[in-house]
Formats: structure tokens, sequence, C-alpha cells
């Protein structure tokens, strides 16, 4: 089993993150990793910060839109950026720890702001080999 | 796509009859060059929302047509409430009430000429731009609750713009029907400090110059003259649009099974109008309309901060102010009958015909300005409504160039710095807090906007009146 990583996939006017882990957690931490580098490298964002994130969906699909879109709120709305990430699921339950900081325009060059997560691409679910995958399009 | 797959009405326009479970047929609005550069996406997502109930006529799809969220963007369609007709949170999309104004500065591109550099940092260092930017207003519980239900209209009782300006907005500023209590408290969360901020992506604010003008009477009367300086802002409705647009999408989608409807693609979710969730929706996106309204307003009076600083006794006044993304209730003749429909625009301009009740007095003849924006280094167009148009589309035309490759081949393809450049090299001054973000929005990455436009005015959506060409650009 393939340890876990992040991608972005190409979407016309905006932007696909994929998240892939041996765990359903490990595909959701790194689909918000993808999201954070579309705004920034998340090397240069310290994880100072933690902010509790809870969310609850009827299916693994619609709980991944939640996830991402509760960080782009949280994002959004304290004008910070996220670097690290703690999910743990129970069923179509999340509790989740984010870590980051304020937004630095100098340090940061930050891209683009995130609109949010959307059900284009929309997928969860364990590839051939076992491992999880977790992506969708997001409006940028 | 292959035009093959469409049936050819003219060169301007073509058409798919219903097939599977579409309930009307669909049209697309484009030359044959046009059709072939367009995402096979489109095809797919103009016939899924041709398939939802209440749709009245035909589901439309404009010459800048591209793939979006459950509608392409570029999309229009309209619904009967009586008949069964949807509200879509996916056919209005994140960025309620997008949309670009345009204001005259007076002044030519020779006055303005020596003052450009000292323009373009004064307006990028007072306009709130980019990522973490936030405004000089902050707004209570109640001052919230006012801007969503007052618009652009809040905004200049605030001291905020001019009385004057008003008339030149649609909905003269103010949507009615605004219902602030049916914002979630995160969507206000997300705007209590973005008011009078730019946003980031495609959103900039230009001054441009009239380049050329194609009809001499709309321009007359829009006092758009040769060699003339406007200033287009390109924004929307922050933070808190893209709230109300997450949040009744995950709604709709997980309540449509209840209202009996069956979704083709997710992203087209939406609720029947007579329904307390259609309601609730519209009475949340009209006050996502007020902010983007309130919102365009505000920086247009910090851009009359700069140029009042840098230019005294200049008079920026508003030529004509469009949105585009919304739902609009609006009345159309459909076969020889006056009904009353919910248009959605998404990625579309209104573009009422002459003698509309809805336009100023002094532009009524003309019929409604469509305000066309490009990207950084291409041209961008003033066009006006038609009594050809209202035939067409629910009097809409298009609303701009559309992406022609994704970010990421555009960052391949170009560095910020060099375009940034590259283009002061021909005369435009680029001021932007990123200069991947720069490189992401590329001219390049762009479709020709001249195509989009001369298949519009071709078609009859729209007429061009005037071309201008950027000169300073304020990217988010």
């Amino acid at each position: 089993m393939s340890s876990a990583y992040w991608e972005h996939f190409p979407h016309q006017a905006d932007m696909g993150v994929r998240g892939v882990g041996p765990t359903r957690e490990a595909a959701f931490v790194q689909a918000a990793l993808a999201m954070t580098a579309i705004v920034t490298d998340p090397e240069k964002v310290a994880a100072d910060i933690s902010v509790a994130i809870s969310c609850e969906a009827p299916d693994d699909e619609i709980l991944l839109v939640d996830w991402l879109n509760a960080l782009i709120l949280e994002m959004a709305s304290r004008h910070m950026l996220f670097s690290r990430f703690e999910v743990n699921l129970e069923g179509r339950n999340l509790h989740a720890t984010a870590w980051g900081e304020a937004v630095d325009p100098e340090r940061h060059q930050p891209v683009v702001e995130i609109k949010g997560a959307t059900y284009t691409e929309l997928k969860v679910g364990q590839r051939d080999h076992g491992e999880w995958l977790a992506q969708c399009v997001v409006d940028v | 796509m292959n035009p093959d797959k469409l049936k050819w009405v003219s060169d301007y326009q073509w058409r798919i009859e219903p097939f599977g479970k579409m309930r009307v047929p669909a049209v697309i609005y484009a030359t044959e060059g046009l059709i072939r550069e367009m995402d096979d996406k489109v095809y797919e997502q103009i016939t899924n929302v041709a398939t939802l109930p209440g749709l009245v006529e035909a589901a439309y799809a404009m010459p800048d047509a591209h793939w979006g969220y459950g509608f392409p963007i570029g999309g229009v369609a309209a619904f009967d409430a009586d008949q069964g007709g949807v509200v879509s949170a996916g056919g209005v999309g994140f960025d309620i009430s997008c949309g670009v104004r345009t204001l005259h500065t007076g002044l030519t591109a020779d006055e303005i000429a020596p003052l450009k550099p000292r323009l373009a940092d004064r307006l990028f260092a007072h306009i709130p731009a980019g990522v973490g930017s936030t405004g000089r207003v902050r707004l209570n519980a109640a001052e919230m609750d006012a801007m969503l239900r007052g618009g652009a209209r809040w905004a200049v009782e605030r001291g905020y713009g001019s009385e004057a300006d008003l008339e030149r907005i649609e909905e003269h500023g103010c949507m009615a029907g605004a219902e602030p209590g049916n914002v979630s408290e995160q969507a206000k969360r997300r705007q209590r400090d973005e008011i009078g901020t730019l946003g980031s992506g495609n959103h900039y604010l230009e001054l441009q110059e009239i380049v050329e003008i194609y009809d001499d009477k709309a321009a007359e009367r829009l006092r758009l003259q040769l060699g003339e300086v406007v200033v287009s802002i390109h924004c929307g409705s922050r933070g808190l649009g893209h709230q109300i647009g997450t949040e009744f999408l995950r709604e709709m989608v997980i309540a449509a099974p209840s209202h009996g409807i069956e979704l083709p693609d997710r992203e087209l979710a939406c609720a029947p109008i007579n329904s307390a969730l259609g309601q609730r929706y519209l009475g949340a996106m009209r006050a996502g309309i007020n902010c983007a309204l309130a919102n365009r307003e505000v920086i247009t009076h910090l851009t009359r901060e700069v140029f009042a600083d840098l230019l005294p006794g200049t008079h920026l006044n508003l030529i004509y102010d469009v949105s585009h993304n919304t739902c609009k209730q609006e009345t159309h003749t459909v076969a020889g009958q006056s009904r009353r429909l919910y248009v959605h625009r998404k990625g579309a301009t209104r573009a009422f015909g002459p003698g509309h009740p809805a336009l100023p007095a002094e532009l009524r003849d003309i019929g409604q300005p469509v305000l066309i924006g490009g990207s950084m280094g291409t041209a961008s167009y003033i066009l006006v409504g038609t009594e050809a148009g209202t035939a067409q589309a629910f009097s809409s035309a298009c609303h701009g160039a559309g992406r022609a490759m994704s970010r990421h081949q555009a960052t391949r393809q170009w560095r910020g710095r060099a375009l940034v450049d590259e283009l002061a090299s021909q005369g435009i001054l680029i001021r932007s807090p990123s200069l991947r973000g720069v490189a992401e929005e590329a001219p390049g990455a762009y479709k020709d906007v001249s195509a989009v436009i001369e298949a519009a005015d071709h078609a009859g959506l729209a007429r061009k009146v005037a071309k201008l060409k950027p000169l300073v650009c304020i990217k988010g």
C-alpha cells in the first residue's frame, strides 16, 4: 500500500484537488493539503494556531465537500491558511483539527481565494489496491 | 465540441432537439469556430439543464459557454413557478451577482498618460485586493442586515457613492425580496470585513481607453468618446455569496428526492420555486445580489477618492452596472403570451431591448448596456440589448471570454514577472499581490473575446457599441 500524497487535476476554469492515502482519514487530510497548495506552498505555512472542525453528512462524498467547505469558511473568516490536519471519522461524522497561521501576503504570496468545494468530479472510495482516494473540483 | 452533434439553424445558432429526459430543446449561439473550441461538457451540461421541471422554451448557451458546475457558464434558463418550475443554486453559481460596472472619467488617455504609474500604485494601495485582504467598513449584525436589504442604496445612504449611480444599476441598485434572515451566520461571518474588497481570481479593476466606436447613436447616448478613459470594476458578492451558494447547493442536493426531482448531476441542485426551500433560497440569493451591488458601490467610492486626490475635479459617473450570476423574476413574451418567469443567468448578462421599462429613462431607446470584460491584455466591450434579442434567450447575452486553458497549463506556459514586464512594454500596467496569480490569469489563457462579441452581435443577442483597451489593471 502506498503512502499518502496529494495532487491537483485540471478543470477548465478552476482546479481539482485529490488526496490519496492508506485510510479514508489520510485521503481527507491530503485533499485539504491539496486545497492549501492552490493558495500557497503548504511548507510556508506555520502550524501555530489550531481550529476544531466537526461535520456530519449522509454519505462519504458529501462529507468530503463539507470538510473542505468548513475549512474554506475558517480560512475566509479568520484570514488563515492551514498546513497540518488531523481527521477522525466515525461513520459519517468528522471531527478534525486544522493547524495554521494568519495570511501573510508578503511571505505566502497567496495566489487565489477559494470560493467553495463543489460536487464536480467528486469521488471518495477505495481504489483496486486498497488505497483511499478523496477528490473534487474547487471553485476559485 | 463536434458541430455534427448539433442541428444548424443559422451561422450563429445551433439546436439540440429533445432526447432522453430532455423536456425542451437546447440552443447554442455561436459560430462553428466557437462550437469547435467549446468543451464537450457544455453539450452534456446544457442538455442536462433541459431536463429540469418547468423549464420554458429552451435551455440556452451563450457564445462564451464553457464547462461550469451543473449549468454551463454562459447558460440561460427560465422557469415557470406554476408549472413546477425550479430555482437552482447551481444555476446561479457560487459568486452570486458577480458583475461589471463601468464609469466615465471624462479624461483622455493622453491626459492620464503621465499619471498612469501613480494612479496604478494608488489604486492598488487604496482598494483591498487578494487573499486575506479586508475592507475599511466593518459591519455589525444590524448593519449587515441593512446592507443585505439595501444593496447599493445602503452604500449611498452611508456616504459611499452617489444617488445618481442608483439609476444606472440593475434593479436601481436594490434587489427587492431580499431576506437577510435566510442568510446563515456563517455567511455573514465571512462578510464582516469584506465589503469594498475586490477578491481574487479573474476579478479586477481596470482603467481602459475607448479605442473603437461601432454604433454612433448608442455611443453618444452613453457619452462614449474615442480616446476617453473609463474605469471598469469586475467583482461579486465576496464570501457571503460563496457561502450562500455552498449551503443551499448542499441542502438542495439532499432535498431533491423529497421534491420528486431526479438530478442528472448533483451540481444542478434545485428546488421547486413554490417550496419552502425554493423561497428561502430566493430570499437569501437576493440578499447576495444586494451584497454584490453594495460591494461594487463601495469600491467605486474608493476609486473616486483616488481620482479626487490625484486629479482634483474629476467626476467618475457610472455608465452602467450589470450582474452576470443571478436568478430574477421577469416578464417575457412566450408564444405571444406574457408570462412571469424566473430567469437564471449563469455567466450571462441581461440585455433588455429598447423600450424596456426597467431601463433608466435616458437609455431606454437604445437598450440595456451590456458590459463584457476581457482579461488584462485583452479588450473589453460595451454592447446594448436589441429588439431581436427580446425574442431570443430571454434577453440575454454573453459575459466574457471564458478560459481556453486551465490554471495549471497557464502557469507552465507563463511566468508572472515576465508577463507583467511584457504587458508594461505594451503600455498596460499590472498591479497584483501575486505573480503566480498573474500567470494563472494570463491573457493567453483566455479565449479570443472578440470572436465571442462578433457571434453575440451577429446572432442579434446584443449590438456592439465600443471596444475598450486596458491601460492599468489591478488584479486581486
